[in-house]
């Protein structure tokens, strides 16, 4: 996709935030703001990184990004990391920390580690910081959740994490205690991307058509992998529930389970549960299939990310800054993107999700009054140009590689 | 006359790993945490909710009454204005007053259940002059309705408490600056904790246009 540039978001943005932008970027002109991750490509790590990179350097930011190579062995060890800093059961032997660290040395001689900011994204290239030099501030940005990690492979990793300036969460829940200062920055969206920009109703009409799904009744949709942790069948006991009294159809969409066991396993009990309703659509799309996920919350009446555990779970702030009241389990990000009763509802329970669901069915102008807040709100608080603004209030914070002192109180 | 000129700002959050999971825990936490801590949870919380006013205007009603699940502790803190005190110090005195006599009726600690913990955090403000400036009372009007939320609170909340002003930046200037006194006493008596920033906006033009003799 080709990059918009800073200025096509004066569109989107709230008014004056470009110029803001421009302004808060004038001290730091030429400074050099360098980010390291494992992989150019899938994931929202990288996602995001292919648009901000640009945006920082049409602010005059020098900003450059780097990707960590590694043989196949590397990643099964990062895999198991990943998993086991998420609190699942892995086995981690000496060697596979000596493969880490290895890997980790020969691309701290691959790379040009000198920058006056070095962002290290997540836990694969981590300890690329025992090769720092004297210059600059290095700061390890932690993506996932390792609140509750398995602690023999927390206490390898944090030996590296405390040689940094600072780490940078997505929320505090996902945080350790650790040495050095903390930050909070939130992820974000691009509301010029495929699965946020604009579509015109013809354009949505069509990928419907092309997907199977009848636009005749009003659509309740929740986007997610097909994972326990996202209680797909307890969604569609909730719509069960509605459907009793209310007319509508219940769109389950996501993937994930092409190249996941688990993710088979989870689909079955979704197709089965669903059994023969016409009025259930169980589709499985692509990793690159934005512009469906797109026209289906636009089509949407209700969306739902019913999670009884997640991540950021940026699925809610698309939908709702597409104007939709966004019904979400009280789990992860959700909470920070749902005021409740303001911005959509937070529940607890299939029997929370059906309420809330009848409500808004039946209140139609209460379901237009949330959606038109919502959107506001992830306009405020989700877009990438926030994500933009507070990477360079990092960048100035931090200074030759020590956060500067705080001003007193 | 010196021109008013307006400033924005960025915040940086700082998580400082210091989390209550039930009232107690609150209170004891919020003996030990600095004034940054006390700041941010209180004025700072209007500067997250530039746009969509909280259904609580600080972090510790929103936290008791949301997460707790205990209204009569949030409308006790909800109540609380940061006008009334001189200092954060003072602040924190009446929260911890009103967590401790809160708790003293009760036969248990309320804590959450289904809800999150409270963590505890401070920020860095960054100050961004926006460029905008006004030496009239039409183009500090004109300023006021176009400048970003978080300049509304860097002159009304934060500033103010760093010089440990009485009053908002705003009003200043339109006492010092215009000689405007009542208009000045009149922006200085709006109650910037009673809403959003967007609903503050709304007031301070009301009063700047009945000023102006403009009407709406």
């Amino acid at each position: 996709m080709s990059h918009a540039g800073l200025e096509a978001y004066r569109e989107v943005a709230p008014p004056g935030t470009v110029e803001f932008l421009y302004r808060l970027s004038e001290k730091l002109q030429g400074r050099t703001f360098l980010h390291v991750n494992s992989t150019r490509q899938g994931g929202g790590v990288a996602e995001i990184l292919m648009r901000l990179i640009p945006l920082l350097n049409d602010l005059g930011v020098k900003a450059s990004w780097e990707v960590q190579e590694g043989h196949p062995e590397f990643f099964r060890v990062t895999k198991a990391f990943h998993n086991a800093l998420q609190g699942e059961e892995q086995v981690i032997t000496d060697d596979m920390y000596e493969i880490f660290l290895e890997v980790n040395r020969q691309n701290a001689d691959r790379l040009p580690l000198e920058a006056d900011l070095t962002m290290i994204h997540d836990p694969q290239p981590a300890a690329l910081v025992l090769s720092r030099g004297s210059r600059g501030a290095w700061v390890w940005r932690c993506h996932i959740d390792v609140s509750r990690p398995q602690r023999r492979v927390w206490n390898f990793l944090r030996r590296y994490v405390e040689r940094y300036d600072a780490a940078v969460f997505s929320l505090p829940k996902f945080a350790q205690r650790l040495a050095i200062p903390q930050y909070l920055i939130y992820p974000s969206i691009d509301p010029l991307s495929d699965k946020n920009r604009d579509l015109s109703d013809r354009e949505v009409a069509g990928i419907l058509s092309r997907l199977g799904v009848p636009q005749d009744k009003p659509i309740l949709l929740q986007v997610s992998r097909f994972d326990r942790f996202k209680d797909p069948v307890g969604v569609i006991n909730a719509y069960r529930m509605v459907k009793r009294r209310t007319e509508c159809r219940l769109v389950l969409a996501g993937g994930g389970a092409a190249d996941d066991p688990e993710g088979k396993i989870v689909l079955a009990e979704v197709r089965d549960a669903a059994g023969h309703d016409p009025d259930v659509h169980v589709l499985e799309l692509p990793p690159d299939a934005h512009l469906e996920i797109n026209a289906l919350q636009r089509a949407a009446t209700v969306v739902l990310q019913k999670s009884t555990r997640e991540g950021f779970g940026l699925t809610v702030a698309e939908a709702m800054w597409k104007g939709k009241p966004v019904i979400g389990g009280t789990a992860g990000g959700i909470t920070v993107q749902i005021v409740y009763d303001l911005t959509g509802y937070t529940v607890n329970s299939v029997e929370g999700a059906a309420y809330r669901i009848r409500y808004l069915l039946n209140n139609p102008e209460a379901a237009t009054r949330i959606g038109r807040i919502a959107r506001e709100h992830v306009r405020r608080n989700f877009l990438i140009t926030r994500h933009l603004a507070d990477y360079l209030t990092l960048l100035q914070v931090v200074n030759g590689g020590r956060p500067l002192e705080r001003q007193p109180a | 006359m010196t021109r008013f000129e307006f400033v924005a700002c960025s915040e940086l959050i700082q998580i400082l790993g210091l989390r209550a999971d039930d009232e107690r825990e609150l209170a004891e936490t919020l003996e030990e945490v600095s004034l940054d801590c006390i700041h941010y949870h209180t004025h700072g919380h209007f500067l997250r909710h530039g746009f969509v006013g909280a259904p609580y205007p600080n972090d510790f009603a929103t936290w008791a009454a949301i997460q707790v699940r205990d209204r009569v502790l949030g409308e006790r803190l909800g109540v609380v204005s940061p006008l009334d005190f001189a200092t954060l110090e003072e602040l924190r005195e009446e929260i911890l007053t009103i967590i401790d006599d809160h708790l003293t009726h009760l036969s248990i600690v309320p804590r959450v259940v289904f809800g999150e913990p409270f963590d505890f955090m401070q920020s860095r403000i960054v100050e961004v002059p926006t460029g905008a400036t006004a030496g009239t009372l039409e183009e500090f009007r004109a300023g006021l309705a176009t400048i970003l939320p978080s300049a509304i609170y860097f002159h009304t909340m934060e500033a103010p408490r760093r010089l440990a002003r009485p009053e908002t930046d705003f009003a200043a200037w339109l006492r010092e600056g215009l000689g405007l006194d009542r208009l000045a006493a009149a922006v200085n008596r709006v109650d910037p904790y009673a809403g959003s920033l967007e609903r503050l906006r709304t007031e301070l033009l009301r009063l700047l246009d009945a000023e102006l003799g403009i009407s709406r």
